[in-house]
């Protein structure tokens, strides 16, 4: 079959003539069909979010976690194959807790996000491993203020103040775009991404929400959100959409 | 001490006096001058305090030579270590932790009693103690060395917090100079 690597994509170490690395691109395309996450650094904190689908009715609740701790003051959430995911989430806890040993103080976002990076970016370099089909946001909340990052799977790592990524990534991303995040808080992201996570779901299956935060509320500690603050927010989530959607059908 | 027949040179020692004191702003570092090998002064104008980084400062006692190979891998790792962070500076207490696992990690062979001071943008003025043994202590002021021993009732006595620059300056001449007219290992 002729697709449109043919011959220059069996392997990350291989450029096309056009100066592409396609098995870094099949790598993303593993994240771009996975449950959207979110990303938000607000004016007093970071939250993050992801849309668990639903892969079976059997599956008991809160069980397959997208977000993790890396530290006190730092977590991640994860997009694209979570097997591939949880590696780099102990790669990045390996490197906070090994930079305290070394330099006495918690790991700063920018540098968590660089080791983060390089290491994502030697699986793009050698023919006999092959990419991590994750995106990989960080949240970390230091002396230097509350921080996003995002790695891709090819290793580039951006701060951002907002970031969306799998599928509902467009419709997330436009959401993203008309809030002023440097100046919400917290709480008030968290009704937001709610918001987005239900405006942008496809389909008919459920999906689980699961929200992790660290802010000044959180007294700078990473934690997820539990069940029933995450229920309240969601509800008023819901509710804002309905009267939205009642405005708009007249 | 060179070549007689007595037998083999003493190792040379900084038989010392070192202080470091924290004040409302920054932190004021002092020393003697006198690196000792038994009982030839090998160095009469020695510097005992050695940069590691920006901002940051070493108080060394004990073998001279130790103390600076420790001075010399701790600019090594805290040189890396700025070019990692970036803008920010290395923090004080980034500084002490590393001449810590260096003096903790080798303690068989150490013979180190070190205080680390310097200012950051986040804590301000600090000062970190590392002694013989390698335990690492964030503390007010900090005195070391042979010559310490006859100020420690006086720097406990006369120490006050939240000094000026030119009270904390003075308090660690008085200090520095008192354990120096004691000690025959400082001046």
């Amino acid at each position: 079959m002729s697709g449109i690597g043919t011959g220059y994509d069996l392997s990350v170490s291989t450029f096309s003539p056009d100066g592409r690395v396609f098995q870094s691109e099949y790598a993303q395309k593993a994240v771009d069909s996975s449950g959207t996450v979110l990303g938000m650094c607000c004016k007093d904190g970071v939250l993050l979010a992801a849309e668990k689908l639903e892969i079976s009715k059997l599956l008991e609740e809160n069980s397959n976690r997208r977000t993790f701790p890396i530290d006190k003051h730092a977590g991640a959430v994860v997009a694209g194959v979570s097997a591939d995911g949880r590696a780099i989430v102990d790669r990045a806890q390996g490197e906070a807790s090994n930079y305290k040993s070394m330099y006495g103080d918690a790991i700063p976002g920018s540098v968590l996000a660089d080791r983060v990076a390089s290491y994502v970016h030697v699986f793009n370099l050698y023919w006999y491993v092959r990419p991590f089909g994750v995106c990989t946001m960080l949240a970390s909340y230091d002396h230097n203020g509350p921080q996003l990052f995002m790695i891709d799977p090819a290793g580039t790592s951006h701060k951002y103040y907002g970031v969306a990524v799998g599928k509902g990534r467009q419709g997330a991303k436009n959401e993203l775009s008309k809030l002023k995040l440097a100046d919400m808080t917290v709480k008030e992201a968290m009704f937001a991404a709610a918001k987005i996570m239900h405006q942008v779901h496809d389909g008919e299956k459920g999906f689980e929400l699961e929200l992790a935060i660290v802010s000044d509320e959180t007294g700078r500690l990473f934690k997820r959100v539990g069940k029933a603050e995450l229920q309240e927010v969601e509800a008023a989530a819901k509710a804002a959409i309905e009267a939205e959607d009642l405005d708009m059908s007249d | 001490a060179m070549a007689t027949g007595s037998g083999k040179m003493k190792e040379v020692l900084t038989g010392t006096t070192i202080m470091a004191c924290t004040y409302d702003g920054g932190v004021v570092l002092g020393a003697d001058s006198r690196t000792s090998s038994g009982n030839y002064v090998a160095n009469k104008v020695a510097d005992k305090i050695t940069k590691v980084c920006d901002k940051v400062y070493l108080c060394r006692s004990g073998s001279a030579a130790h103390t600076q190979a420790v001075a010399g891998y701790a600019n090594l790792y805290l040189n890396q270590h700025a070019i990692e962070l970036g803008e920010k500076g290395v923090c004080v207490r980034s500084a002490a932790n590393i001449v810590k696992e260096i003096a903790y990690t080798n303690k068989q062979w150490m013979n180190a009693g070190m205080i680390v001071a310097g200012w950051d943008k986040n804590e301000g003025g600090q000062v970190f103690v590392v002694p013989m043994g390698g335990t690492l202590m964030e503390v007010p002021f900090a005195v070391g060395g042979s010559g310490s021993i006859y100020i420690n009732a006086f720097v406990d006595k006369n120490w006050k917090p939240k000094m000026t620059k030119s009270e904390c300056k003075a308090f660690v001449r008085k200090a520095v100079s008192l354990a120096i007219s004691r000690d025959g290992s400082s001046d």
